[in-house]
């Protein structure tokens, strides 16, 4: 059973415990037994007032079941779905006996909505403890009331920023914000674990807020404060409303380029709710949610959460020695950040740089990542103090002997490569794994210079480390498994979204980004601005510009990649002149990071311009551009289809297992428009024959560049194949 | 060569210690036997080859006070002095028989020990100490006392020391108060600054921000938690009650109270208090009703916490010293010690989830080193820093569950029985100045143990940083 109830004197006390998972969520079956159950506690005339509590350590209700949601098959049938919610939490909100929540874990999506019904919450201030409503980021929005309720409690402002962004709240904002009650301290082992003990302590309080709230010594409603007060005051004009409702939403068009539909249903539902009414803005909701549900966006995203759920798993085993200490050699941003991620999970990383000047940039460098985290109040500074002193910074190999993975981030050139591996290989124990942070140069390579090739696999991680959520890894046929499971190991305690590929110049990433970056230097040579490219690149829903995003890479390193790849690939990956990206760097435009690229830097100024030295440079390669093919909806497919076509091509050879890994490692370490879903689901959606039409086109003017590859041309021929079913 | 000397002389020093020590401990076994057939109790001493013998000769405290009472305008080491002029007259002690001083502190007048020399001066020869005798302070949240005693120990011990002065002070009626980070540095940056320009350029960045100051709390560094937060999270872990504390902290003033009145605090000197009345008693102790207990709100975690001001330990001015010497010294000095100090540990553990469970730790493992058994113990002195804590303790070391997974024993450690636990009242109503609360611990049990007949004494402390403190104290033959 899901849910059962107990009473306890005169509090009933309903249990909620998916027997089936890890966590609680709303499904068909929740539901039902839930309806029961309340029935039940309506009916006894024994019980005065209820406690909701969750059973599973971690989670009080995680959201609705996504599942429940994908398998209808119209929207009438979701919007039904969505109204069966509303009613049951109507009922809730209105029921006679108070009904406390009492929250100790994960309370969102349908959980949060359920717990804004109740009458009274009272949360733990534990970690684990966060309310949020996520379904924007599934492309929905709250389907059970949340887009009604939400304002009432927390006002608009709060509300919309909580659906908007989606993002978790933690128990003590929560309180402040108004959206608990009363908050539980999570306690320490005492007669049972603190985990056990905790969960039994929160409904000890909760049943005596229950009891105190059916005795009315505990008011449900805090009086307002002086500031509410105001708040509300200013509310009440409508004017002031419809300003909060204009800005919201050209913000929502200004960063989401009206590329996604939900946050604008989400806006829409709070107005009906407030300037029309309840019933109008319930009905709003419920039919706005069924619409969602049935949208492409909403499917990718889904799609996108499935597919980091899966790549936050590992899928080669338990490894034969967990990693305890980690090297990593080059305290560059990469390697330093590498670090950071290492060592705030306790593991002992040792940061190996050849100077002192590089290694004390380095440390400084995970200082700060950590420093930044007690400032916004992540972590104390108790605790980031004791972070750091698992952080061990040198110049030599002494004490290498002890390490079990080694990181390089030296710099890309085999030569560099093969010497830290030969140097590495003298000191370490048998055990000890040899990981290179390269991303392009291939993996068997590098490992040609080891004694013992499978040990050698490749971590291709992403910058800012810190912040970029995937990791690449790359294994070659000599990689053993149990190496394999170990760096998937490692990134997974990182807490990388990881995919494992196959070896090759570029593996997957760098290999689908080299010829959409080579399409860019071309649309540049053109004579398209920068700042129009990068337009054009995020109104397709890149987040940012393919102009920036060079800058970002590094001027310097496309350069490097596009030579490699170019050698390695012919033709295929030509366009733009790489020399465009040669003399840039002559030049010293090298990107963000030397202040100039396509834009200058300035440090403290939020916007850039364009670097007005680029001009000259392009005017050097001008090539003129072929009307046929140059509309703005053009060159975003020309854009697009090299990389979608080089990421079918992936799948086709071998380098990509499967189409998910391909679509989480596009979105996730490239910034391929999440609305989209990624390459794969993008041909799904958008249909292999149509891309394959468009490239067509684009082959006739600029060659074998735009060829489609056989699995490509397969899916076009054949409306019936899909890569995800 | 005097050192050489004098390390000779040491060794000289030794022998006849051993035959103190052999003939008394021949004594004691024969005091046992003697008393068989009275009092059922064959207890060997704990005496141990290669170990010297150190033993209490006296310990004294000055009246602990609600802070903000009648010591309100002294300043820490007025009270300090007290203590030790109180030991001196009490012992007639000759001013320069004592090798050393420690004291223990744990909220630090600045005035006085920011310069150590000062500090020791004004608490030693203002008590009318000799200007020839070392001394120190020691810190260790509410164990310092116990600290600074057991480094006395570990001085005589070693053979450096035979006689040692030890003791501890805190002042709450007064805390060092700091102006903020930026206001110091600004200061600081004044005292350095050269011509008027740079003066003024100084004060001119003062903002109101410099202005708010530093007050010091009972809080711990590396969580931020507060010392009655983290009790009221330990006493709700182990599921105390509210009832249970506040009957534990009436059957506390209870206690104290029976033993104010039937003068068993005789620990206590009276003091003069410049400018006001001699204080010869303890000023907390207040029995309640259990409605009047009930009727208090939460004082930490608000409104449905347990922890509340009657149930926890107050504010509290108070100072303590005890004189500790070698056995064969105290004798040769025609002493009649109280008591032997015997094994003691030190414990540390978790300071965000068992912050206040030191004598949970420390009672088995003491017991362990001294080879004793719970129920060889005849007086149990716990420090009461709340009754929740006590409970939660108590509770603790009752559980099967708590010994196998935090303690890695097979099974519960055993309480204490409450007919021997804290009789005379504890820190909940005695008062509990934070540096000076060990002493009075050891001196009670060595009082204790004269009153009451027994043999074997322990005493438990917790403190802030999780760490804790226990010892075992064993009669001094009568």
């Amino acid at each position: 059973t899901h849910t059962f109830y107990e009473v306890k004197g005169d509090v009933a006390v309903v249990r909620i415990n998916d027997p089936n998972s890890k966590v609680n969520t709303l499904s068909i079956q929740m539901q039902k037994e839930m309806a029961e159950v309340m029935d039940e506690v309506w009916a006894n005339d024994a019980v005065k007032s209820a406690v909701l509590i969750s059973s599973k350590p971690g989670c009080f209700i995680a959201g609705a079941d996504i599942n429940m949601i994908q398998s209808c098959n119209s929207a009438d049938e979701v919007t039904t779905l969505s109204q069966e919610g509303q009613k049951m939490f109507e009922r809730i909100e209105k029921s006679p006996k108070p009904i406390v929540a009492a929250i100790n874990g994960s309370c969102l999506g349908g959980g949060l909505e359920f717990a804004i019904a109740c009458q009274y919450r009272i949360a733990t201030k534990s970690k684990k403890t966060v309310l949020g409503t996520p379904e924007v980021m599934l492309g929905l929005l709250p389907g059970a009331g949340g887009t009604q309720r939400l304002p009432k409690m927390v006002g608009l402002p709060s509300a919309f920023d909580m659906m908007l962004t989606g993002r978790n709240i933690r128990a003590d904002k929560a309180k402040k914000m108004g959206l608990v009650n009363q908050l539980v301290d999570p306690l320490g082992p005492g007669l049972k674990s603190p985990e056990e003990r905790t969960i039994d302590y929160l409904e000890e309080v909760a049943i005596e807020y229950a009891r105190g709230i059916v005795n009315k010594k505990i008011p449900i409603r805090k009086e307002k404060g002086r500031m509410e007060k105001i708040q509300d005051y200013v509310m009440s004009f409508e004017f002031v409303r419809n300003q909060i409702y204009k800005t919201v939403h050209s913000k929502v068009m200004k960063q989401s380029k009206g590329l996604y539909p939900a946050p604008l249903k989400i806006i829409e539902c709070v107005k009906t709710g407030v300037e029309q009414g309840p019933v109008a803005g319930y009905l709003s909701e419920s039919q706005n949610f069924g619409q969602l549900a049935r949208t492409s966006e909403s499917g990718a995203l889904i799609g996108l959460y499935h597919g980091q759920v899966a790549c936050k798993k590992n899928h080669y085993g338990v490894p034969q020695r967990e990693v305890k200490t980690l090297a990593i050699l080059g305290a560059g941003l990469m390697g330093a950040g590498v670090a950071q991620v290492t060592v705030d999970k306790g593991v002992h990383t040792v940061l190996k740089d050849t100077t002192v000047s590089g290694l004390a940039r380095g440390e400084q460098q995970v200082y700060k990542g950590l420093n930044d985290k007690t400032k916004k109040r992540n972590i104390t500074s108790f605790q980031r103090d004791s972070i750091l002193s698992g952080l061990t910074g040198q110049l030599d190999y002494s004490g290498f002997e002890k390490v079990d993975m080694v990181i390089e981030a030296v710099f890309e050139d085999i030569h560099i490569k093969h010497a830290v591996l030969k140097e590495v290989e003298a000191v370490v124990s048998p055990h000890c794994i040899f990981a290179s942070n390269t991303s392009a140069l291939p993996i068997k390579d590098i490992a040609a210079a080891s004694k013992r090739p499978d040990k050698v696999i490749g971590m291709h991680y992403f910058s800012p480390v810190d912040k970029m959520q995937l990791l690449e890894i790359i294994t070659t046929d000599q990689t053993s498994k149990d190496t394999t499971a170990s760096a998937v190991a490692v990134g997974l305690k990182q807490g990388k979204v990881i995919i494992v590929v196959g070896d090759g110049p570029g593996f997957y990433t760098t290999r689908c980004l080299a010829p959409m970056l080579a399409e860019a230097v071309r649309v540049l040579q053109e004579g398209v601005d920068p700042k129009k490219l990068d337009a054009l690149t995020t109104s397709f829903g890149f987040p940012v510009g393919a102009a920036t995003l060079a800058d970002e890479v590094g001027i310097d390193v496309a350069a490097h990649v596009a030579e490699d790849l170019g050698k390695a690939f012919g033709s295929r990956f030509g366009g733009g002149n790489v020399e465009v990206l040669k003399t840039m760097v002559d030049l010293g435009f090298k990107g963000r990071k030397s202040g100039k690229g396509c834009y200058i830097y300035q440090p403290g100024l939020k916007t850039k311009e364009v670097n007005p030295d680029i001009g000259d440079v392009l005017e050097q390669f001008r090539m003129t551009p072929n009307p046929a093919v140059s509309s703005d909806s053009d060159v975003q497919y020309r854009l697009v289809s090299r990389f979608v076509n080089e990421a079918v091509l992936c799948l086709q050879e071998g380098i990509l297992k499967n189409p998910l890994e391909g679509d989480i490692g596009a979105v996730f370490g490239l910034g391929f428009p999440p609305c989209l879903g990624g390459p794969f689901r993008f041909v799904d959606s958008f249909g292999a024959d149509k891309l394959v039409e468009k490239m067509r086109r684009f082959e006739a003017v600029y060659g074998n560049q735009f060829t489609p590859c056989q699995l490509l041309l397969d899916h076009a021929k054949d409306s019936s194949k899909k890569f995800h079913k | 060569m005097s050192s050489m000397l004098l390390s000779t002389m040491r060794g000289c020093s030794v022998s006849p210690s051993w035959a103190v020590r052999l003939g008394n401990s021949s004594l004691s076994e024969s005091y046992c036997l003697t008393l068989l057939s009275v009092q059922t109790k064959s207890k060997k001493t704990l005496a141990r080859p290669g170990v010297k013998n150190v033993v209490l000769v006296e310990g004294v405290r000055t009246p602990f006070l609600l802070s903000g009472t009648t010591y309100a305008d002294l300043m820490p080491h007025d009270l300090a002095r007290a203590a030790l002029q109180g030991l001196l007259q009490r012992t007639g002690l000759p001013k320069d028989a004592v090798d050393y001083i420690i004291y223990g502190t744990v909220i630090q007048e600045v005035k006085t020990t920011s310069i150590l020399r000062h500090n020791i001066n004004q608490r030693t020869l203002g008590a009318g100490f000799s200007d020839k005798i070392p001394a120190h302070t020691v810190t260790m949240a509410c164990i310092s006392s116990n600290q600074a005693m057991t480094s006395g120990v570990g001085l005589i011990a070693a053979g450096q020391c035979d006689s040692i002065v030890a003791g501890g002070v805190e002042f709450m009626s007064d805390v060092p108060i700091r102006h903020s980070r930026k206001m110091r540095k600004t200061m600081l940056s004044l005292s350095r600054a050269k011509t008027l320009g740079q003066r003024l350029g100084l004060i001119g960045s003062i903002r109101m921000a410099h202005l708010s100051p530093e007050l010091p709390a009972v809080a711990e560094f590396s969580t931020a938690e507060t010392m009655g937060h983290s009790a009221d999270r330990l006493a709700a872990a182990f599921g105390v009650s509210r009832v249970e504390q506040d009957e534990f902290a009436v059957r506390s003033h209870t206690l104290a109270k029976k033993a104010q009145d039937a003068g068993l605090l005789q620990d206590v000197i009276s003091f003069k208090v410049p400018g006001r009345d001699i204080v010869s008693k303890d000023n907390g102790i207040r029995v309640s009703s259990m409605e009047q207990m009930g009727k208090l709100k939460a004082a930490f975690i608000k409104p449905h916490g347990t922890v509340t001001a009657a149930n926890s330990s107050f504010l509290t001015d108070g100072a303590s010293a005890v004189l500790i010497m070698s056995e064969e010294k105290a004798l040769a000095m025609g002493y009649k010690p109280k008591a032997y100090l015997r094994d003691f540990v030190y414990v540390s553990q978790d300071p965000k989830d068992q912050l206040l469970l030191g004598p949970t730790y420390g009672t088995p493992k003491v017991l362990e080193r001294a080879g004793l058994t719970m129920s060889d113990i005849d007086v149990f002195e716990f420090h009461e820093a709340f009754a929740g804590q006590i409970m939660a303790n108590l509770k603790a070391m009752d559980s099967d569950w708590f010994g196998q997974t935090y303690l890695g024993k097979k099974s519960k450690v055993g309480t204490p029985p409450m007919e021997k636990f804290n009789l005379w009242g504890g820190s909940l109503s005695l008062g509990h100045p934070f540096g000076a609360t060990g002493c009075r611990l050891v001196t009670t049990v060595a009082h204790r143990l004269q009153k009451e007949g027994g043999q074997y004494g322990l005493l438990a402390a917790c403190a802030a940083g999780g760490q804790g403190h226990a010892m075992v104290i064993e009669a001094y033959p009568q």
